[in-house]
């Protein structure tokens, strides 16, 4: 296969069969936990449930003083590589361009130093977070083999982008063609690991606030 | 029906549901949880991370509930329930968590995990694997009535003292009574000034109430060690009783488990609403205040503090109502660092102090609210859960701290102004 080859397959059916695969996976993982549904509460409620879940969904973005200190380092490093997963497929110039082309609208850029600069410290926040799943004793004792392949699947993309915009290594259409892989390693692995945070989330954190502002606490 | 394996892996199915589901396919492994625990920040032991209490539950949920796990299951790749699995995850479940919730407030990914402990309780109980102390006090409150083996007379003994120390009426299975009192064992062995306080407050403040003969038991051994259908039987006992004297109110004393067995478990374990409404003692107690039917005069001068009960604050909702009636008493209160629905647990919560195989564990643990003391430095503790109070006792006496507990509504009642 030679370099153009690859590269379009890369972008046309490699994208395609990413994308089938992503969004059927979701679909199936989201609906086989809504569709278990839960017992309705006869307890008298003192609270909305409604409203607590959703209040929730927002405030448990925020953590409480004594938590963020501690717990200050799986914060804030937490923090800066999704506002830099965030800004990098959302605001990198060639993104907003691609999904123009796909859904035929699309919104400002961020300025190329700015993303070029959030990627380097997402990728030394996430090395950062890998040496601490090896040193923190918790963390240690929790790690199986899919939270390092969750690792691999969301620095590659970062990397190999990092890589194809500054050509180090490869020719520039071959390292294009490595990091759109690399971008569909991550979609298709995300239905099948604990990658599905990014949806089921809300659900949970629903469920979290609902739960207790039935009883009248905002959680 | 006696415990097999069989059986726990059954009640571990019956507990997945929506919540269990997007719970599990939401963590991350980010270890928060542990920070949240006092189990974990006491003992520095990575196992005893909350999250990872769950993790019968998870392995039945992931290969029953979820599509690849099913394939996984298939294939033989699933990692399976045995006995060695809840053998070794017995100390963890009921020895090291006390279902206080806090994990619940702080997990990122939005978790409620002490709800999940409390469902795999489900399966280790069915399974067998359940402690002795905690299979003693269930038997216990299920044959004799009560989790420590308190029958009616000794209640009745009780409250004779109380009638001829107070020269007043403790009413006893009176139909048509606005309220129903229920006690703790703990109440009736060990504090009966607590009967002594409503018995005063509640005259004073002309309301009618009644104790019942045959169903005063608050406590629910059935929810702590996770047997749903022992927790519904002990439920069914006050929800007949309250019905036959046909009150209005059932009153949950001061204990924690109690208030969360009777009022946010209890109708969903007998599988209808009730008919009367469940408050907490401090719920009422508020409620007199707002209605200027609870007068109070003189206050304490020494500084106090509020040891919030987990299942009375964090998962019962009552967490403004103690801090408004303290109000009435004292103009020196302090709160802990980490109050309210943050609060750290005592640590013999949630079935813990009946178990004593967690006795070493429990008064371990306890450093975490000696932190919280020494950083206020009280010269008194007032709390709303007489579980919370003797361990809080024990935790003091074991730290060579000397600080006194106070029980909220005696100290209210020390207080009535005489009209």
């Amino acid at each position: 296969m030679s370099e153009i080859e690859f590269l379009s397959w890369i972008r046309g059916p490699g994208f395609q069969i990413a994308t089938v695969i992503l969004v059927a996976g979701v679909v199936i993982r989201v609906m086989e936990i809504l569709l278990l549904g839960r017992k309705a509460n006869l307890a008298e409620a003192k609270g909305s449930e409604m409203s607590s879940g959703l209040r929730t969904i927002v405030t448990r973005s925020i953590p409480d003083s004594s938590t963020f200190k501690r717990s200050t380092f799986t914060i804030v490093a937490g923090y800066i590589f999704h506002i830099g997963l965030f800004v990098t497929i959302l605001f990198y110039a060639p993104h907003i361009l691609l999904i123009k082309d796909i859904i035929g609208f699309g919104w400002p850029s961020m300025p190329t130093q700015i993303v070029d600069a959030l990627t380097v410290v997402s990728i030394i926040a996430l090395l950062a977070i890998l040496a601490h799943r090896f040193t923190n004793k918790v963390l240690r004792y929790l790690t199986n083999t899919e939270d390092l392949l969750v690792w691999f699947v969301t620095i590659a993309p970062l990397v190999t982008g990092y890589m194809a915009f500054h050509r180090i290594g490869m020719t520039a259409s071959t390292m294009l063609g490595i990091h759109i892989l690399s971008v569909e390693l991550l979609m298709v692995m995300l239905p099948f690991t604990k990658l599905m945070h990014a949806f089921t989330l809300f659900i949970a954190r629903w469920y979290n606030g609902a739960i207790s502002g039935y009883r009248g606490v905002q959680s | 029906m006696s415990a097999s394996l069989e059986r726990g892996i059954h009640a571990l199915k019956e507990q997945v549901d929506s919540t269990v589901a997007a719970f599990f396919s939401s963590c991350v492994h980010c270890g928060m949880c542990a920070d949240a625990c006092l189990f974990y920040t006491e003992t520095g032991e990575p196992e005893r991370t909350p999250i990872n209490k769950t993790e019968p539950l998870r392995r039945i949920w992931k290969s029953e509930y979820t599509l690849f796990g099913r394939i996984g299951k298939m294939l033989g790749l699933a990692k399976k329930v045995d006995e060695k699995l809840l053998a070794d995850w017995e100390t963890l479940v009921y020895d090291s968590c006390t279902l206080c919730g806090r994990c619940s407030m702080v997990c990122p990914v939005g978790n409620d995990i002490a709800l999940m402990i409390r469902k795999t309780r489900e399966g280790m109980a069915a399974a067998g694997h359940a402690p002795e102390g905690l299979i003693g006090a269930t038997t216990r409150a299920v044959t004799i009535g009560s989790p420590m083996g308190v029958k009616w007379p000794a209640l009745q003994a009780q409250i004779s003292h109380v009638e001829k120390d107070t020269g007043l009426k403790v009413p006893v299975d009176v139909v048509g009574a606005e309220y129903m009192l229920l006690l703790s064992s703990m109440e009736i062995m060990n504090f009966p000034e607590f009967i002594e306080a409503i018995t005063k407050i509640f005259s004073k403040a002309g309301v009618s109430w009644t104790i019942s003969s045959e169903a005063f038991e608050a406590t629910n051994s059935g929810i702590q060690i996770g047997v749903n259908d022992i927790a519904a039987e002990l439920v069914q006992r006050i929800v007949d009783a309250a019905e036959k004297l046909k009150v209005k109110t059932v009153i949950s004393p001061e204990c924690g488990h109690a208030y969360m067995a009777i009022r946010w478990e209890g109708p969903n374990l007998v599988g209808k609403p009730f008919t009367f409404k469940v408050r907490h003692i401090l719920e009422i107690l508020d409620e007199f205040r707002k209605d200027g039917r609870l007068k109070i005069t003189g206050k304490e001068t020494q500084k106090l503090t509020y040891h919030d009960p987990c299942q009375i604050s964090r998962r019962g909702g009552v967490i403004n109502e103690p801090r408004n009636l303290i109000d009435l008493f004292s103009d020196n209160f302090v709160e802990m660092p980490d109050n309210g629905k943050m609060n750290w647990c005592c640590g013999a919560g949630g079935g813990v102090s009946s178990n004593e195989r967690a006795d070493e564990i429990r008064l371990k643990v306890f450093q975490r609210k000696k932190d919280q003391l020494d950083a206020i430095k009280p010269d008194a503790i007032v709390s709303a859960c007489s579980n919370c109070r003797i361990h809080l006792e024990d935790g003091l006496e074991e730290y060579g701290m000397d600080i006194p507990l106070m029980s909220l509504t005696e100290t209210l009642a020390e207080h009535l102004a005489d009209d």
